[in-house]
């Protein structure tokens, strides 16, 4: 299966024979390059013009660079998850026809005229906004990552699918625009006893989420801007909530209702669902921040190495919701030893960030693994110690190292070690 | 100073006086946005509280609830809650967290006045907001009823539901004991070279859709 995959990525170069795979990557690629400048068909002809595309789309060879989802996970499509392709990713912003999406009453249309935002509950002065009333508030811009607790369900028992979109592709990174919580709810003061916040979609969910009131005023942010455009239906649009490094399910979309209270709500989506049963039948709930976690995008399952052997850049992404990272370490040898990897700018509070290191393949199998370090000093652990402590069988909270096999035709595969 | 510079500078003064005022600690003081009218609030506010606080007036028993189930619910849940194709499973269950983890509304959930505001918000899922109090009372008695919490002449209401004692009730941990592990960073020799072993392979297990061409739904020839 892996030799027919790499027969097809190697059809554009026409170079599988055996005596031009043995021969150097830099004489295979000339031998087999196209003729060049002068028959290029886009350098003998006029292109499109500026009426045709008034909403850009990417280049149509990268028709495979899209969002995915598994079948089998769910019922109905409406109440189910698609993958960021993060294979497709180069940077840390996720492209917004990227961003994977989660819905637990499908994507609804929210007409911006008759959006409201309603702000109650134990508060000095209730406030009911428009659209327009909102966007009148100071703003922030901020780029946080949006990580979904259930990213690498999958692969708690065993290393199941054999991708990187589908068993890390629950997270996203964007730059958010909107006003800080803080403001408003210093707009409508709070009173002494509001201790809690409750955040309500409009969807058909109405999915309600508690937040204790010291991370409302930190960095949450009422958001209508992703990526310098309008919040995608896919997002909430027009309103979604961001609770910077906390689990993606808080991060209410197509808001329409703030509440503060004494205490949380224990509303259904913060105990039916996401809690966490352990091994002794007790179930862990109010599991907010996203640990820290990388992996390694380049190579993976979706982007095998198709040069043989020779000099390449390992890259993936790294984030913590604690803050910072501090570090990525890459093993080549399934984690026996370890190199720093480079860390790239901007290295952002409770954002994606970028890691690379070069990697000379002398074309032998590796089992290679990127291991995350934040700011706190926490260690990003293997499944087995993961395993140790939650049992087998867990949905959330899988921040463990991804271990991906090299063979020595350049495909790779999700293992785990023991 | 130039009549440009004039009018940048009154600009500045202007907006340094907003500025304090958006940061004076008077609520209401930024001044945009209506006041909600008291009704406004009642017809938003339709959170529950586990000790079942903001519960409406009205009630159902058990027997309504099994009519209007079996017409709005069951088809998706099963008839006696035991789930349709792979929606959830209502019943059951319980007795099961520690080894198949069956996770249902007798099994797991804490607090029963959590069902009436779920079912009140969300469901059903074609139509959810389509039920009246009454109606959300009375299903909440039969699946409460289906899961032998509540017996058969069971009425329930907001003073009902909040003295229902969930099995589950006392199940959780709402206080996250992580980081669970405490790692150094190693940086060699950090396992047994010779011990490792590959225990599972996700290219052998054949469950992976297709990451390349459409999206695939995993159902044959649509999948081309
Ligand atoms: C068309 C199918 C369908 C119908 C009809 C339906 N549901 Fe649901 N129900 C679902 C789906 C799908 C979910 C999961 C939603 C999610 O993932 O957030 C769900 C979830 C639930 C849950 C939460 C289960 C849990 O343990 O988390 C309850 C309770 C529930 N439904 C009750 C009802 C009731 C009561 C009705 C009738 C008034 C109803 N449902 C009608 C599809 C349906």
């Amino acid at each position: 299966m892996a030799k027919a995959s790499r027969r097809k990525l190697f059809k554009f170069g026409a170079a599988a024979g055996g005596a031009l795979v043995a021969a150097s990557a830099r004489a295979a690629t000339a031998a087999t390059a196209p003729a060049g400048p002068l028959s290029d068909p886009w350098g003998h002809s006029l292109g499109a013009g500026v009426d045709d595309r008034p909403y850009g789309q990417p280049s149509k060879y990268e028709k495979d660079a899209i969002r995915r989802y598994v079948p089998w996970l769910a019922q109905s499509p409406q109440a189910d998850a698609s993958f960021t392709p993060l294979q497709d990713q180069p940077g840390i912003i996720t492209a917004n026809g990227f961003f994977f999406e989660r819905y637990h009453a499908g994507r609804v249309s929210v007409n911006p005229a008759e959006w409201r935002l309603m702000i109650m509950g134990l508060v000095e002065k209730p406030l009911l906004l428009t659209l327009d009333d909102l966007k009148r508030f100071p703003s922030v811009s901020r780029t946080h990552f949006l990580e979904c607790p259930a990213n690498g369900a999958t692969e708690w028992p065993a290393a199941q699918l054999n991708s990187l979109q589908y068993t890390h592709g629950l997270i996203a990174c964007a730059e958010w625009t909107g006003v800080k919580l803080s403001t408003l709810l210093k707009e409508v003061g709070l009173k002494p006893n509001g201790k809690w916040l409750l955040a309500e979609g409009g969807d058909g969910s109405h999915l309600t989420r508690s937040v204790p009131i010291e991370k409302a005023l930190d960095d949450c942010i009422v958001a209508w801007g992703q990526n310098g455009e309008a919040l995608r239906p896919e997002q909430g649009y027009p309103v979604r909530l961001i609770v910077p490094g906390w689990q993606g399910n808080q991060m209410v979309k197509w808001l329409r209702r703030l509440e503060i209270g004494t205490d949380p709500w224990y509303t259904h989506e913060e105990t039916a669902s996401y809690t966490e049963l352990l091994p002794n039948g007790k179930a862990l709930g109010f599991t907010w921040v996203a640990e820290a976690k990388s992996v390694i995008s380049f190579p993976c399952p979706e982007k095998p190495l198709t040069g043989g052997p020779g000099n390449y850049e390992i890259r993936g992404f790294a984030w913590t919701g604690r803050g910072k990272i501090k570090a990525v370490d890459v093993s080549f040898d399934g984690g026996v030893n370890y190199s720093r990897a480079a860390l790239q700018e901007p290295v952002l509070d409770k954002c994606m960030t970028r890691f690379t290191i070069p990697w000379h393949w002398d074309g032998k199998p590796a089992l290679i693994q990127s291991r995350a370090v934040d700011e706190t000093g926490y260690v990003q652990p293997t499944i087995a110690e993961a395993r140790a402590i939650m049992g087998t069988a867990p949905v959330y909270l899988n921040n463990s190292i991804q271990t991906w096999q090299v063979l020595a035709d350049g495909s790779v595969n999700n293992v785990q070690l023991g | 100073m130039s009549s440009s510079a004039k009018i940048w500078a009154s600009i500045i003064v202007s907006g340094l006086m907003l500025g304090t005022t958006a940061h004076a600690a008077e609520p209401g003081s930024y001044g945009v946005g209506a006041t909600p009218t008291s009704d406004q609030i009642a017809q938003w506010s339709i959170a529950i509280k586990p000790d079942g606080s903001n519960l409406p007036p009205g009630s159902g028993t058990v027997s309504q609830g099994a009519d209007i189930y079996g017409n709005e619910c069951a088809a998706c849940h099963g008839t006696f809650g035991e789930g349709a194709a792979a929606y959830p499973k209502l019943a059951g269950g319980v007795g099961t967290l520690k080894t198949q983890k069956l996770k249902t509304v007798g099994s797991f959930w804490p607090y029963a006045p959590i069902l009436y505001d779920y079912i009140n918000r969300a469901m059903p899922f074609y139509a959810p907001r389509s039920l009246t109090s009454n109606q959300v009372y009375a299903i909440s008695a039969y699946i409460l009823n289906l899961n032998n919490i509540v017996p058969d002449d069971f009425v329930a209401n907001a003073k009902t539901l909040a003295a229902v004692k969930m099995p589950n009730r006392d199940g959780f941990i709402f206080k996250d004991p992580r980081p669970l592990t405490h790692d150094v960073e190693c940086m060699s020799h950090c396992a047994d070279a010779k011990a490792l072993v590959i225990t599972s392979d996700a290219s052998k297990a054949g469950i992976t859709p297709k990451t390349t061409g459409p999206v695939d739904n995993m159902q044959g020839s649509s999948a081309k």
